[in-house]
């Protein structure tokens, strides 16, 4: 298929469209209202379903059945409503459940505004709901690099039956880019038949019983240690991200992803030119983090410089990756103010002139 | 050969249930299995077991099922439906799981005419907490949170839900009835036929309710609890059908007992 103009939103609808999801279920919220819209009328026209429900608590809900019954399936939504859809999502992961979940973060707590924010970093990658259990959680930069995390997140989620989260902040769901969907694309992992999936019973199977209800204590710490196995092996063989500008040698390496890594991305072309060498991490993958990647372009880097949209949220992740307390410059911008190129380049001037106060951990 | 007058339906396992002894639930079940095998759909049923005492229930019917969270049965229904409108799907709800928490989800499901069956077990109490006041709790009637009775000030009065649910304008099926005599289960009995067949016909939401006794936390003997369901529960809740989708529908809420 050709490139085609596509607002983030649209391009997130379309990408699950070609994932072969057939079916949506959500509520309205700002800023991801586009999501839902599109759906409502493409779905129809590849003989799917959309459901408006009644809240987001009813969307996961029917994310739980429909993904039960062994079909391809999506809600987004925006911070309130993944806040309200906490316990489906546990109960989804308990039951694993393949489903997947698109989050356009906007700024909080409460109500908070409905402008761009990474204010969920801790809810999606480290506090989700209750219990015992990780989701994958990928994180786009651009609107061609949402639309094909939305199509990796359903072979993701199928072939882990997990949920699958993908987060992106206003900026994603709200800007146009042109963006390609490829024909001939292939599922990046290979996946099983779902003969787990309650189809209606016609004894050629076990009974499907879609359950995270486990009574007897033995078991559900045999449970609990099988889902363990399976984030291990996410941690293993998930991880993404992307390196920038002078891994080898930098005098400052950024850490950030989503929207604000392109930010960075210009402000390091701009510092590069003054002979300023910076480099830069994008963790893809939220969770599992990209420890390693950070730990050894932070190696090579005298200064370590933390940009996002919250106050400070992935900082406790770049200290795990950094395994030994260094001093980690922070710049961040919050409320749905966003960072500007000129803010990150006076900071890392700031910070090579000795004038920028780090963070120090013990 | 003797001719056996009494079988287990074949869509229900050959377990004993947790129920308590004089419990409904269990005739219940057996309702919906007899349903269920007499239409013969087992093979394209699937159900949804709800928070309660009735969690298990994947256990003891004989076909597909989905544990669903606390209240969100008829979410989880409308999911498995949209997604296999080829099956038959029913949920199975007791009265704090479907009149309290998740009265959201049964009122829309019911409202969008989902081509689902909810079995709505009403026994005026949570059983499985150990006894709570639950929405449809009777006035006067004492629980482990109203202990000197239920006080209609301050809790105000049990929700009729089959009354609700049938002033909605969409097409549905909504039916009560008991499960506190022989007499009443089969009319029960028929009352899920019918849902289930206006289901399976494509035609209709349909919700049978479904009056149950909960001898434990109601603290009577069995034979106690169905006397008082008659007594102080049947007045209240009157059994009939109050919508049908052909649109005979009955006032929605009962004359003077
Ligand atoms: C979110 C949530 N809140 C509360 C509970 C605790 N809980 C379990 S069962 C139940 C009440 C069940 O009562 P009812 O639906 O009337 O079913 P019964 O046991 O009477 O058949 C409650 C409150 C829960 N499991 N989940
Ligand atoms: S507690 Fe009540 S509803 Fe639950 S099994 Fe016992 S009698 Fe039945
Ligand atoms: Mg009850």
């Amino acid at each position: 298929m050709a490139k085609k103009l596509m607002k983030g939103s649209e391009a997130i609808g379309e990408a699950a469209v070609q994932a072969g999801c057939h079916l949506f279920f959500g509520y309205p919220i700002t800023p991801q209202n586009e999501i839902p819209e599109y759906l409502s009328s493409r779905l129809p026209q590849v003989g799917g379903t959309f459901v408006q429900a009644e809240s987001e608590v009813a969307s996961i809900n029917m994310l739980y059945g429909a993904a039960g019954a062994g079909e391809r399936v999506m809600t987004s939504s925006s911070s309130p409503g993944i806040s309200l859809m906490a316990e489906g999502i546990s109960y989804c992961a308990g039951a694993k459940l393949p489903v997947v979940i698109v989050n356009i973060m906007r700024a909080g707590p409460g109500l908070g505004g409905i402008l761009p924010a990474q204010a969920d970093y801790f809810q999606a990658t480290k506090g989700l709901a209750h219990g015992d259990f990780r989701v994958l959680v990928l994180a786009p930069w651009s609107i061609q690099e949402a639309a094909d995390l939305v199509q990796d997140a359903f072979d993701l989620a199928d072939y882990y039956r997990n949920p699958v989260m993908v987060v992106g902040d206003g900026l994603i769901g709200q800007m146009m880019e042109p963006v390609e969907f490829y024909e001939d694309r292939k599922p990046i992992k290979e996946l099983p038949p779902k003969t787990w999936a309650s189809t209606g019973w016609k004894r050629d199977r076990p009974k499907a019983i879609i359950n995270s209800l486990f009574l007897d204590p033995a078991e559900l710490e045999q449970h609990n240690f099988d889902l363990k196995k399976k984030y291990d092996l996410m941690e293993r063989d998930e991880v993404r991200f992307a390196t920038y500008g002078s891994v080898d040698s930098a005098d400052v390496v950024i850490i950030a992803y989503g929207t604000v890594a392109r930010v960075c991305l210009s402000a390091i072309e701009a510092l590069e030119e003054d002979g300023i060498k910076v480099a830069m991490v994008r963790p893809i993958t939220l969770w599992p983090y990209p420890y390693e990647a950070v730990r050894e372009v932070a190696a090579k880097a005298k200064d370590i410089l933390v940009v996002e949209l919250s106050t400070g949220q992935m900082i406790e992740d770049v200290r795990l990756a950094l395994q030994r307390p260094r001093p980690i410059h922070f710049h961040c911008r919050l409320g749905g103010m966003l960072v500007s190129p000129e803010e990150v380049i006076a900071k890392v001037k700031a910070i090579k002139a000795g004038e920028s106060e780090a963070m120090h951990y013990a | 050969m003797p001719e056996a007058v009494f079988v287990r339906p074949d869509s229900l396992t050959d377990v004993q249930t947790h129920y308590c002894p004089g419990c409904t639930h269990g005739i219940i079940h057996r309702l919906v299995a007899e349903v269920i095998d007499e239409l013969g759909i087992r093979d394209r049923t699937v159900g949804i077991a709800p928070v309660g005492c009735s969690v298990l229930a994947y256990n003891y019917f004989d076909c597909d099922f989905h544990e669903a969270a606390h209240g969100r049965a008829p979410a989880v229904a409308t999911g498995i439906k949209r997604a296999r409108p080829d099956l038959a799907v029913f949920a199975y709800q007791g009265d704090g799981d479907l009149a309290s928490i998740g009265m959201a989800e049964i009122v829309h499901c019911a409202n969008r005419g989902e081509k689902v069956t909810v079995v709505f077990v009403n026994n005026a109490i949570y059983g499985m907490t150990g006894g709570q006041m639950a929405p449809t709790t009777m006035p006067g009637q004492s629980a482990t949170t109203c202990q000197m009775g239920r006080d209609v000030e301050l809790a105000g009065y049990p929700i009729r839900v089959a009354e609700l649910i049938s002033t909605l304008r969409t097409p549905a099926f909504v039916a009560r009835a008991s499960s506190h005599s022989p007499l009443a289960a089969v009319n029960a009995k028929e009352m899920l036929r019918r849902a289930f067949k206006y289901q399976v016909e494509g035609r209709c939401f349909s919700m049978v309710e479904i009056l149950s006794t909960c001898p434990t936390n109601w603290g009577l003997t069995p034979a106690e609890s169905t006397k008082w369901l008659e007594k102080t529960m049947l007045p209240y809740y009157p059994l009939g059908v109050f919508k049908t989708p052909d649109g005979d529908d009955r006032a929605p809420l009962p004359r003077k007992p």
